[in-house]
């Protein structure tokens, strides 16, 4: 009983943080490649557009869906369903920190703690593919169906370089739970060096690292792998006749599958939740960080141009949060009563976990402000002559690695 | 049209799908679609991702503006090319211009010859910077189309500043120029010259070596020489293909004798050659730019022919003469001698040709414009067929054609 209500809290919990990040997520997006392309991006609704997506939300919810003639009812329905709970379900597996003990329930920092995790994820994205498929097909419409078949193959080839890009972590952790393998990557080389998957010595897992973010892009149908919605071409490939609320759940999937992929990088490849630094500076990262940021919020909100009236409000605001947090972090430092300390105490790891799934979600920002879009068959000949054959001998590299250092 | 029809019932679908074989899917591609760059409808036939077969609907802009031509006086089909190809104003209206001031047989003084040089070669650029932002985002290069936009807002305010317009500038009349160039300007071409150099430089960094871009367009669009001859294709396509025809060089007009330019070509054939072929074109206009700038002669701006001509507003009132100038030519336009004429430009598209005939009244007998956009536009077909869907959208913007251009 007590399991269950603790899961359904943590479900919940987990499911609202989430939502609302793929939401910012976007707002994130739309705001730094405005920057990137000499724009400004959203700043109408609420101070900085901050409001945006929950506008975006209501738009799109409020909206009158549309439903083409003749098209499969029960498909065409049941592609968003999918995409979305897919998506979410896939997070489950995902630990965001180490356990917990918070008014005497101990606890783990992350949905359920499975000891395949791994697969439990690759068999979903396995999954997720009729998703799109489905949606493509269902919808009677040429270029949703050109874009779900591109889709289809792009996923399944790219499936491929990734589960043995995924495989070269797992040899070295020896797990296939993702807590283990996070736990593997804890300490440094020579004091400094964190024991990451990426530094791993004698052979850094570099390649293996690229190999899966590379796969991860074209899973998440990302740029310049997002051809099956390739706006030019497909016009909006295989979600062009959906509207309202079905679209907001494909819309939905692919930045919660985004959050997915870079916590899974972060997991397999950079630590996990361990500190790029040894303690006890990796506790004072994060409070010099806050308190910076906050110094530089209020800067600019009392330096605010007189363009942007609202940067006088807003920064000050999100600066006192900063502050907050700063100060949150800074109690790990101070002697408190049980529960609170092990809350302060798990903080950190939390923190260093969401820096790096940060990171990686602006390299995939990043990489949609830069590159162009491959061509279907490009991206296949990729996909099977360079990336597979790549992901094998990196695999059988690490292997023999394995077999001669343990 | 029938043609189209047949093909968008497309009997081979239906007998395909009885006999059990596989089938032909007909794709209408526009005339709404983010890629047909205005309102161009094509559709497609494909085999799987392959087309085989492409036709291409125009017309849906068709505004009549040469038959419009003929209820204008001769000053006012002016604004009226402005409208054609509205990415290079100044192009149509020198093309114009220059056909009308043939049949005149008018000498155009050498400042105005000069200024009109410079800012087509300034209107080469703008057209360029947008094919080039436009084509960018064809292969899913998003970035690369705000700071061609960027660069093209700089042109605009120039022209604003010109004349008073940022798009629809008819600046050039008959005899000259509307106005002399503006208080200021020098200040603001030396500028812009030594920003345009590094701007376009970025561009080419982001593009140039780039290995998707590359993967994307070299190869891609290939169609033979003769073809493009057969079919009537000018301008930065022919020259991609090794073919050295440049207007400027071949027939000089308004004194482009007198700089010194080159004409770049490539010999590759494909999206990518004239991708950099447009580039390079934009350097050399630069340079003409600053030639231009530098030999700028002082002088009248207009020719000396009060009876073509508006006189200036000071001597509207105070002298009679040029006020009964000024009233025949507002209110009933300036005669043209019988006669017709045919004058080639060279446009940022291609080859850019009026035809104007004469019957000695106020107002044009017919004006004819060869457009580029039209010309070039004849490829489409032979360049589609065999190739991915995807790459047909980069060759579509690698014939850099504008609808209104195209429709008239």
């Amino acid at each position: 009983m007590e399991f269950i209500i603790i899961s359904l809290v943590k479900a919940a919990l987990v499911a609202a943080v989430l939502l609302t990040l793929a939401a910012y997520l976007v707002w994130i997006e739309r705001k730094v490649l405005a920057h990137i392309q000499l724009r400004v991006g959203p700043y109408r609704v609420g101070p900085n557009g901050l409001l945006q997506p929950l506008a975006d939300l209501v738009k799109l919810v409020t909206k009158e869906g549309v439903m083409p003639a003749q098209v499969n009812r029960f498909y065409y329905l049941l592609a968003p369903f999918l995409a979305v709970a897919l998506a979410l379900v896939s997070i489950s597996v995902i630990p965001f920190g180490t356990e917990i003990e918070v008014f005497g329930i101990k606890t783990y920092m992350g949905l359920a703690d499975v000891n395949i995790g791994l697969l439990v994820i690759l068999a979903i994205s396995a999954v997720s593919v009729y998703a799109i498929a489905l949606g493509g097909w269902a919808s009677n419409n040429k270029y949703a169906l050109l874009g779900g078949l591109r889709s289809a193959a792009q996923m399944i080839s790219y499936e491929l370089p990734m589960s043995l890009a995924i495989a070269s972590p797992l040899l070295l952790a020896n797990t296939l739970s993702l807590r283990e393998v996070a736990e593997a990557q804890a300490g440094f080389y020579f004091g400094f060096l964190p024991r990451w998957h990426i530094f791993q010595m004698p052979m850094p897992q570099l390649i293996a690292f690229a190999v899966f973010l590379v796969a991860g892009f074209a899973e998440t149908n990302r740029v310049p792998f997002d051809l099956p919605e390739a706006e030019n071409e497909l016009v909006a490939g295989f979600h062009t006749e959906y509207s309202s609320t079905c679209f907001a759940a494909f819309f939905t999937a692919e930045y919660v599958n985004m959050v997915t992929i870079s916590a899974l990088a972060t997991h397999l490849f950079l630590g996990g939740w361990n500190p790029i630094v040894p303690e006890p500076v990796a506790g004072l990262v994060p409070v010099f960080l806050f308190l910076a940021a906050a110094a530089a919020l209020f800067f600019h909100g009392l330096n605010s141009v007189s363009t942007r009236p609202w940067d006088k409000y807003s920064f000050p605001v999100v600066g006192v949060v900063a502050l907050g947090l700063a100060g949150i972090f800074a109690l790990a430092f101070l002697p408190l009563p049980g529960p609170l300390a092990s809350i302060a105490a798990a903080l950190h790891p939390l923190f260093w976990f969401c820096a790096k799934v940060g990171v990686i979600l602006f390299l995939f920002i990043w990489v949609r402000g830069t590159l162009p879009r491959f061509r279907f068959d490009q991206l296949m000949k990729f996909a099977w002559t360079f990336l597979f054959p790549v992901a094998i001998v990196q695999l059988l590299a690490t292997a023999l690695m394995v077999a001669l250092v343990k | 049209m029938a043609d189209i029809d047949t093909l968008t019932e497309n009997a081979g679908e239906t007998a395909a799908a009885e006999a059990g074989t596989t089938r032909k899917m007909t794709l209408n591609m526009g005339p709404q679609h983010p890629s047909t760059h205005g309102v161009l409808r094509i559709v497609l036939e494909l085999d799987g991702e392959t087309i085989t077969r492409a036709k291409p609907e125009i017309g849906f802009l068709h505004t009549g503006i040469e038959k419009q031509a003929e209820t204008r006086t001769w000053q006012q089909v002016v604004p009226l090319t402005d409208r054609t190809d509205y990415l290079a104003n100044l192009s149509n209206n020198l093309g114009y211009v220059l056909a009308v001031e043939k049949l005149l047989q008018m000498e155009v003084p050498p400042r105005a010859q000069f200024m009109r040089v410079m800012l087509t070669e300034i209107t080469r650029i703008n057209s360029h910077l947008v094919w080039l932002g436009t084509s960018a985002l064809d292969v899913g290069a998003m970035s690369v189309f705000f700071y061609c936009f960027r660069e093209r807002e700089e042109i605009l305010r120039l022209f604003e500043f010109f004349s008073g317009q940022r798009l629809m500038t008819s600046y050039f009349r008959i005899g000259g120029l509307a106005l002399d160039a503006p208080r200021g300007w020098r200040k603001w071409i030396e500028k812009f010259l030594d920003v345009m150099p590094s701007r376009i430089d970025m561009l080419e960094g982001l593009l140039t070596e780039n290995i998707i871009f590359k993967q994307r367009t070299q190869g891609v669009g290939y169609i033979s020489l003769d073809d493009m001859l057969d079919l009537s294709v000018t301008g930065p396509m022919l020259r991609a293909a090794g073919l050295k025809v440049d207007a400027r060089k071949d027939y000089p007009y308004s004194s482009y004798d007198k700089f010194q330019f080159e004409v770049p070509t490539r010999t590759e054939n494909d999206v990518y050659a004239r991708y950099l072929v447009r580039m390079a074109e934009m350097r050399e206009s630069l340079k003409i730019i600053r030639q231009a700038l530098d030999g700028m002669p002082e002088g009248p701006y207009t020719a000396d022919a009060q009876n073509v001509v508006l006189p200036d507003r000071e001597k509207m009132k105070t002298q009679m003469e040029a006020l009964i100038y000024h009233f025949k030519i507002v209110s009933e336009g300036f005669r043209v001698p019988p006669g017709e004429a045919y004058q080639v430009v060279e446009s940022p598209r291609g080859e850019l040709a009026y035809y104007v005939v004469s019957d000695g009244t106020s107002k044009p007998y017919r004006v004819f414009m060869r457009t580029p956009s039209f010309g070039n536009l004849q490829a489409l077909e032979t360049m589609f067929v065999g190739f991915p869907i995807a790459d047909s959208i980069a060759s579509l913007g690698s014939m850099d054609f504008v609808l209104g251009d195209t429709d008239r």
